[in-house]
């Protein structure tokens, strides 16, 4: 017989949600002259809450703010007091981990099993790691005493909007810099509670400032003339706007952008621990993930039996409620992600490939898509080419290593890869070949903040985490 | 003095491993300091870049999968050959950029050392840029520097030699290859660096030098989409910005480098080197 799951939802009372939330510009909360935005909660369509956003001049009090933090306190203290606070800031975040995960997937309708068990926990770890390196950058290997760079204006996405600035921010700190965040439009919930944290840990006011908007106020603050350090994640093509802005102006720039990782299948895989980890590569976070394994390559032998191995797996996927506890795919971030994900989804269609999607349930109201998976894709088809951004696969076969690794190398895009393959040689030999930034082999979606993560080619440049994410936020 | 003529060369570009003309077939006059007439260069054209790109883009596997120990002995190898032609260099570097002979030979030698100082990188770079990541979970992570892949070089204007070499040679070292236009006032140097690269190990098209006009190759090479970094250190002042945003359109890598030319018999560190790799991750899980 088959047990039905219980609901077992998680109290939203926990997410301590607050009417109104207001922007955060040295060190105080403060009203932004900008039209305020509603949050909305993408699971139920209601108003979470209204946040102010910034508005004339409030993008230049943040930056000048930062400006003066930075020459005055920040900037020159020792990397042992500048640790202390950033340390500060990683316990806060663990101390209020369950109400910031219960905030994430209200906000931005993640399962709450994830913002529990990916978001929060790695928001923390990546400020206790950072934090450590504050006082041994001259151990960087970028030179002895490098300095930083001044003001970092940073523009965040909303797929993981916690744990995106928590990314920029640590750093960012650690390394001597201020810093003005812009959060995501439909996701400024986490990063204004975040700035509450930082009010809490002490920090001096001015080293971070929260600015929440839509892209005129990122627009704004990456080409602020005051603004030394420009970081963004986001899509493909506005990181080319960035790009293109800031020619001339001698910021630094760090992109992270789009993908289209190809997660590659050999014939002697554990195939069903495969199938877990392609399920994981594409249906996490809704595949609301810069670096999600969107296109499946199977070789061909396999193929048949994976495929319905694959099917008979997500239709075990719950799709629903963010905050039950039990739910594997939450809601779509917004409407317009939900028809950009339709619109890819028809297209597949109409080019002649063949559609199958999970019979699961859908809530009656929210934003939500059904886990879709095109077998029979070609690639020169759009869903073989362009970042969907949202749980739907692409699967190619191959026949051979070499070609497995053209199709795989055949983007523009460049972010990551996964390999399956019990041979360790071939493993080896893939990584090797496999232009992109992170190859997971037998797993997929993998972050620490010890592990350098960016892209090849158009995902960007730079990277974050390790050793080597120091080097964007210093002037070496 | 001599009575006898002298048998002079005709200078062209060196595309593929080959020395073809400028399919456009047209040239320059190039003149040395005081304005006299040195030699026709060839002046390329679009097409000679386009095609210039091709051949380092196939040129990339093969450079970029050798071992580091081979580039590093296939660089070296360079070093030797420029060694053996040290007073060939000194006299086109001061005819070109009118230095009194003896400050030539000095900008030859260093340009020669430079050479070597970046063979013995290919196979330390890894080492000193690359990590083992102490993840918090049962994964073997490491990270490795790996070569960007085509480079798109807009060489000095002024240090014919050195200045070349400084900025070719990182992209060598680490295993990316290049597609450089030379000095445009200045190219003869050039032009004899890629017959001794011709005649080393360097495989065809890892080194791609075209000699023309800046300005006229510079931005196709910017907007090309096959070339992954562009160096602007050769680049016309006013052109700059416009070569920079033209980068953007396929986020190319455009390395931080000094407005005006800076001295390049400073020692050198491993900026160049840096913004020419990309760093890769990889994960495996641990268990039995």
């Amino acid at each position: 017989m088959t047990w039905e799951y219980a609901p077992a939802p998680e109290s939203r009372a926990i997410a301590n949600l607050k009417p109104s939330y207001r922007m955060f510009v040295d060190g105080e909360f403060v009203e932004g002259a900008g039209e305020p935005l509603k949050s909305v909660n993408p699971a139920t369509e209601e108003v979470l809450a209204e946040v102010s956003t910034a508005g004339a001049g409030d993008v230049d009090r943040a930056v000048k703010a930062a400006r003066r933090a930075h020459d005055k306190t920040w900037g020159r203290m020792p990397g042992t007091e500048r640790a202390k606070y950033i340390f500060r800031i990683a316990r806060m975040v663990a101390e209020r981990a369950r109400e910031l995960a219960v905030l994430e997937s209200l906000d931005n309708g993640k399962p709450i099993k994830e913002s529990r068990d990916t978001d929060v926990p790695t928001a923390a770890a990546h400020f206790f790691y950072h934090a450590g390196w504050a006082d041994k950058l001259d151990y960087a290997g970028l030179g002895p005493d490098p300095k930083p760079l001044g003001v970092a204006g940073q523009v965040i996405p909303w797929n993981f909007p916690l744990m995106m600035a928590a990314w920029k921010i640590a750093p960012a700190l650690a390394c001597g810099n201020t810093v003005v965040l812009k959060p995501a439009e439909t996701t400024p919930l986490s990063a204004l509670v975040l700035a509450e944290i930082i009010q809490q840990a002490e920090l001096p006011p001015g080293v971070v400032n929260i600015v929440p908007g839509a892209g005129d106020v990122g627009a704004e603050l990456v080409n602020h003339p005051g603004v030394n350090k420009v970081a963004f994640t986001g899509s493909t093509e506005v990181g080319k706007v960035i790009q293109s802005a800031l020619a001339g102006t001698g910021k630094k720039l760090t992109l992270e952008l789009g993908g289209k990782a190809a997660n590659i299948v050999f014939d002697d895989a554990p195939l069903d621990q495969a199938v877990e980890g392609i399920v994981n590569g594409i249906f996490f976070n809704q595949g609301h993930v810069c670096c999600a394994g969107s296109r499946l390559l199977l070789q061909e032998s396999i193929a048949e039996e994976f495929l319905a191995k694959l099917h008979a797996r997500v239709s075990t996927l719950r799709v629903g409620d963010p905050l039950d506890k039990n739910t594997d795919v939450g809601a779509i971030n917004s409407r317009d992600q939900l028809t950009k994900i339709q619109d890819l989804v028809a297209s597949g269609e109409q080019e002649g490939a063949e559609r199958w999607s999970s019979p699961c349930p859908l809530p009656d109201k929210g934003f939500f898509f059904a886990p879709t998976v095109f077998a029979g894709v070609t690639q020169s088809m759009r869903i073989a080419r362009e970042e969907i951004f949202g749980p739907v696969l692409s699967v190619l076969t191959f026949r051979t290593p070499d070609e497995a690794l053209a199709k795989a190398n055949n983007t523009p895009y460049g972010l990551s890869a996964g390999v399956w393959t019990e041979k360790g040689s071939r493993i080896l030999w893939m990584a090797d070949r496999l232009r992109a930034g992170v190859v997971w082999a037998n797993t997929f979606n993998r972050f620490d903040p010890t592990a350098p993560f960016g892209g090849y080619q158009e995902s960007g440049f730079g990277r974050e985490g390790g050793r080597a994410g120091l080097e964007a936020y210093l002037d070496v | 003095m001599s009575d006898r003529v002298t048998v002079s060369k005709t200078y062209k570009l060196y595309l593929g491993g080959a020395f073809p003309r400028s399919e456009s077939g047209r040239t320059y006059p190039v003149a040395d300091s005081k304005g006299r007439f040195l030699a026709n260069a060839a002046q390329a054209s679009r097409k000679d870049l386009r095609e210039a790109v091709v051949a380092a883009r196939g040129a990339f596997g093969k450079w970029s999968g050798a071992t580091a120990y081979n580039r590093g002995q296939v660089l070296y190898r360079v070093a030797e050959l420029l060694e053996g032609r040290r007073e060939q260099f000194a006299d086109e570097v001061a005819a070109g950029e009118g230095v009194p002979a003896k400050r030539a030979q000095a900008l030859v030698d260093a340009a020669v050392d430079r050479w070597v100082w970046y063979a013995g990188w290919t196979d330390k770079i890894a080492t000193v840029l690359g990590a083992a990541n102490p993840v918090a979970g049962p994964y073997f992570s490491f990270s490795v520097p790996e070569p960007t892949g085509v480079v798109g070089v807009l060489a000095p204007q002024r240090s014919s030699l050195l200045g070349l070499v400084s900025v070719l040679a990182p992209v060598l070292a680490v295993g990316a290859t290049a597609v450089v236009v030379t000095s445009q006032d200045r190219p003869l140097p050039a032009i004899t660096l890629s017959e001794v690269l011709a005649t080393s190990d360097v495989p065809g098209g890892v080194v791609n030098l075209l000699t023309g006009h800046t300005a006229e190759l510079a931005p196709w090479l910017a907007a090309h989409a096959d070339v992954n970094a562009l160096d602007l250190t050769g680049a016309p002042p006013e052109l700059r910005v416009d070569l920079e945003r033209s980068a953007a359109g396929t986020v190319k890598r455009v390395p931080r480098v000094p407005t005006t030319e800076p001295d390049w018999t400073e020692r050198p560190d491993i900026a160049r080197l840096r913004a020419l790799v990309e760093t890769k991750t990889v994960w495996h899980p641990m268990g039995v």
